[in-house]
C-alpha cells in the first residue's frame, strides 16, 4: 500500500445515520452544543447528540448537582431543558448544518410525552435521528424508569416508532437485572440501533452537614470509573441484537475507543471524558487513524467486534 | 453594567507557563502564569477553569477567580486554597511546568460607582482584590474572616491610593472584632454599591442589610462546576428567575436574584 496516500477511512453508518467518524458527543455533557463549538472544531465530531428534550421545559433538579468521584463523577442534572417548541426555535436553528450529525435526545414522563416530542421533531430540518432516553421516571406506573422493564420498553418504543421515520437509537440504563432483555425488547419493537450506557445511580453524603451531598440525593456516575462496567454491557448486547450498537460510558482515550469498537461498538459517544479535556474527540480522532495504519486496515469497520472472533 | 445576555462569550483554552507558585500562608498557594491571551481580556470577577497537570489523573478542572491580572506583561495570578485532590495537585506544580486554563470566563462585575463598598469573606477576597485595583475609585474594601490566619490575602497587594481597606475577624485576633454584617451596617449609609464575595451565610446577612438600606449590591457566588463554559447545567443556583448557572450566567449576580436559602 502507498504510504503517502493511504488514508484511513472513519466513517461508519451507524443505525441509517451516516457519520463521518464514529466521535459523537454524549447527550447532555454537549448541551446544545454553543458553548463547545468556540472551543472545539466540530470536524473532529462525528455527531451530537443533544441534551434530552421533553414536550414542555423542564427545571431541574436542585443543586449541588455534581460532585467529582474517584475517576468519575455523579450528575444529578434533572434532565434540565428548555422543551420541545423552544429547542426548535432557538437551538436546532443554530445546530443546524454545524457538520456533525445532529441526533435527538428524547425525554418524557409516559407514553404519550414521548410521542409527542417525536412527532414534533419529525419533518424538523436538520435531524438526523433519534435517541430515546429510556432512563425516565414513567410518572403513570408509580415512577419506575420505563428501561428497567423490557415491557415498558418496547411499549415506549412502539410509541415512538409509529411517530417517527428517523433513525431511532435507543439508550439503555445499566441499573437493570439483564440489559440484554431490554436491548432484545427495543429491537423487537422496531429501534434502529441501541446506546449504551446511560449512568449508574450513585451518591454520596457529607458528613460535615451530615446530610447527601447532591440536591436531589441520588445521582448518575459517569467517566473513567464506570468504563468496564460499560464495557461488558457493550459486548452482552452486541452480541444479542443485529442492530448496531453505540458504546458509551468512561472513554477517556482512542484505546478505551478501540476497545468498545472491539467489544462490537459500530460508534462510540463520549460524556464526562471531554470535560476533562475538550481536545479529546480530535485526540481519539489522531489515535484511531494511528491505529488503523498501524494495522494496515482500510477501514475503521474492519475493527468492529474484533476482540469477539 | 452587566454584559448582554447575548453577548458571545470569549473564551479559549490556553497553555500556560507557570512563573512562579508560592506560599503566602501555610496551604494556601499564589501561583502565576503566562497566560497573555486570557490576562488581554479578563475582567474582575471572571475565572478560568484549571485543568489538571497531567491528564493520567482524568479529573475535572477546578474553577478559580482571578487574582490579578497584568495585560501587557500577559500575566495571570491565582490565589488558591488547598481543600482536596485537585488544589492539592495543583499547588504542586513548580515554575517550568505549564497548566492548561480555559478562560477568561462567566460574567464579571459592574464598574463600581464611587463610595462602593467590597465585602470579602475569606477566600472571597480573590475577586474583590483584582476589582478593587481594576478601578479608578475603589471605595471601600472590608475584609473579613474567622480569625487572623485566614486573612491571607498579602496586604501589600490590596493596598493602593483610594481604596480604605478595614480588616477583621470574629474572634477579633486581627483588625477590627465583627463579621462582615457587623462591619456593613455601620458602614452602609450613602454607599454607592455593595460587591460581595464569601461564604453563603455571610452573603445572606450582606442581602440582608443591603435591602434594608436600598443600596444595590452583587454577589460572586460558588458552585461545584464540571464544563465550566455553560453546557452541562451542573452549576445551578436557584435565583428569582428559576434556575441560572454560575459559570455562564455568572459568577456575579445582582444579589436580589439570588436565592440564599435565607
Ligand atoms: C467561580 C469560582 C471561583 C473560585 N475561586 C477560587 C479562588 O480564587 N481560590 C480558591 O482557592 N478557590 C476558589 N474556588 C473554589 C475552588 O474551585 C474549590 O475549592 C476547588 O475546586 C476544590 O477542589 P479540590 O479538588 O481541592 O477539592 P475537593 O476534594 O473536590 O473538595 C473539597 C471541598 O471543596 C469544595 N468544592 C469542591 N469543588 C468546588 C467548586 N467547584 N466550587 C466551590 N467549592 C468546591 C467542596 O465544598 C469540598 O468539600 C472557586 C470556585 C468557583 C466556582
Ligand atoms: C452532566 C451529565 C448530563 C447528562 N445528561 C444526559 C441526558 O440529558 N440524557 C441522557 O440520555 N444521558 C445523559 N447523560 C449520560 C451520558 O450521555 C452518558 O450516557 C454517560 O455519562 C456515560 O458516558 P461518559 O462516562 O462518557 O460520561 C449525562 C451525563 C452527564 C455527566
Ligand atoms: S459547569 Fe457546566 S454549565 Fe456551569
Amino acid at each position: 500500500m502507498n504510504e503517502k496516500t493511504f488514508k484511513p477511512d472513519l466513517s461508519v453508518n451507524l443505525a441509517g445515520i451516516a457519520l463521518d467518524n464514529p466521535i459523537l458527543a454524549a447527550s447532555g455533557p454537549f448541551g446544545y452544543g454553543h458553548e463547545y463549538r468556540e472551543l472545539i472544531d466540530f470536524k473532529d465530531l462525528g455527531g451530537i447528540i443533544v441534551k434530552g428534550i421533553s414536550p414542555e421545559p423542564w427545571a431541574g433538579n436542585p443543586p449541588p448537582r455534581v460532585t467529582e468521584t474517584p475517576s468519575g463523577m455523579l450528575n444529578a442534572i434533572g434532565l434540565q431543558n428548555p422543551g420541545l417548541e423552544k429547542f426548535l426555535a432557538e437551538d436546532l436553528p443554530q445546530l443546524r448544518g454545524s457538520g456533525p450529525r445532529l441526533v435527538v435526545n428524547v425525554v418524557g414522563c409516559s407514553l404519550e410525552e414521548y410521542a409527542e416530542v417525536a412527532s414534533g421533531l419529525e419533518g424538523a430540518e436538520g435531524i438526523d435521528g433519534l435517541e430515546l432516553n429510556i432512563s425516565c421516571p414513567n410518572v403513570k406506573a408509580g415512577g419506575m424508569a420505563f428501561g428497567t422493564d423490557p415491557d415498558a420498553t418496547r411499549r415506549v418504543v412502539e410509541a415512538v416508532r409509529r411517530r417517527t421515520g428517523l433513525p431511532l437509537l435507543v439508550k439503555l440504563s445499566p441499573n437493570v437485572t439483564s440489559i440484554v432483555a431490554i436491548a432484545r425488547a427495543a429491537e423487537a419493537a422496531g429501534a434502529d440501533g441501541i446506546s449504551l450506557i446511560n449512568t449508574l445511580g450513585g451518591m454520596l453524603i457529607d458528613t460535615g452537614q451530615k446530610k447527601p451531598l447532591l440536591g436531589n440525593v441520588f445521582g448518575g456516575l459517569s467517566g473513567p470509573a464506570i468504563m468496564p462496567v460499560a464495557l461488558k454491557m457493550v459486548w452482552e448486547v452486541a452480541g444479542a441484537v443485529k442492530i448496531p450498537v453505540l458504546g458509551m460510558g468512561g472513554i477517556t482515550s482512542a484505546d478505551d475507543a478501540l476497545q468498545f469498537i472491539m467489544a462490537g461498538a459500530r460508534a462510540v459517544a463520549i460524556g464526562t471524558g471531554l470535560f476533562y479535556d475538550p481536545d479529546l474527540p480530535a485526540q481519539i480522532k489522531t489515535g484511531l487513524i494511528e491505529y488503523l495504519k498501524q494495522e494496515n486496515l482500510t477501514h475503521l469497520g474492519q475493527l468492529e467486534g474484533a476482540a469477539r472472533l | 453594567m452587566l454584559l448582554n445576555e447575548n453577548t458571545r462569550a470569549k473564551y479559549q483554552a490556553e497553555i500556560c507557563p507557570v512563573l512562579d507558585n508560592r506560599v503566602v500562608s501555610p496551604g494556601y498557594h499564589r501561583i502565576q502564569l503566562q497566560a497573555p491571551a486570557i490576562a488581554r481580556t479578563v475582567e474582575p470577577g471572571q475565572f478560568v477553569q484549571v485543568f489538571m497537570p497531567s491528564r493520567h489523573s482524568q479529573m475535572l478542572p477546578r474553577p478559580f477567580s482571578v487574582y490579578r491580572a497584568d495585560p501587557a506583561a500577559g500575566e495571570l495570578t491565582l490565589l488558591l486554597e488547598v481543600k482536596g485532590r485537585g488544589t492539592a495537585l495543583l499547588a504542586e506544580v513548580s515554575a517550568g511546568a505549564a497548566l492548561k486554563l480555559l478562560g477568561p470566563l462567566g460574567r464579571g462585575f459592574p464598574s463600581p460607582p464611587p463610595h462602593s463598598l467590597l465585602v470579602a469573606g475569606g477566600m472571597g477576597i480573590v475577586p474583590l482584590a483584582f476589582l478593587a485595583a481594576s478601578t479608578g475609585a475603589p471605595g471601600t474594601l472590608i475584609y473579613c474572616a474567622r480569625t487572623a490566619g485566614l486573612l491571607v490575602c498579602p496586604r501589600p497587594e490590596l493596598d493602593r491610593p483610594g481604596l480604605s481597606i478595614i480588616e477583621a475577624t470574629d474572634d477579633g485576633s486581627r483588625g477590627e472584632q465583627g463579621t462582615a454584617a457587623d462591619l456593613l451596617s455601620r458602614r452602609i449609609e450613602g454607599a454607592g454599591a455593595v460587591f460581595a464575595c464569601g461564604p453563603r451565610l455571610m452573603l445572606a446577612a450582606v442581602k440582608k442589610i443591603c435591602r434594608r438600606a436600598g443600596v444595590k449590591a452583587w454577589f460572586s457566588l460558588e458552585e461545584r462546576m464540571a464544563c465550566g463554559i455553560g453546557a452541562c447545567l451542573g452549576c445551578a443556583v436557584a435565583t428569582t428567575g428559576g434556575y441560572r448557572r454560575v459559570c455562564r450566567d455568572g459568577p456575579v449576580f445582582p444579589a436580589e436574584e439570588v436565592i440564599l436559602d435565607e
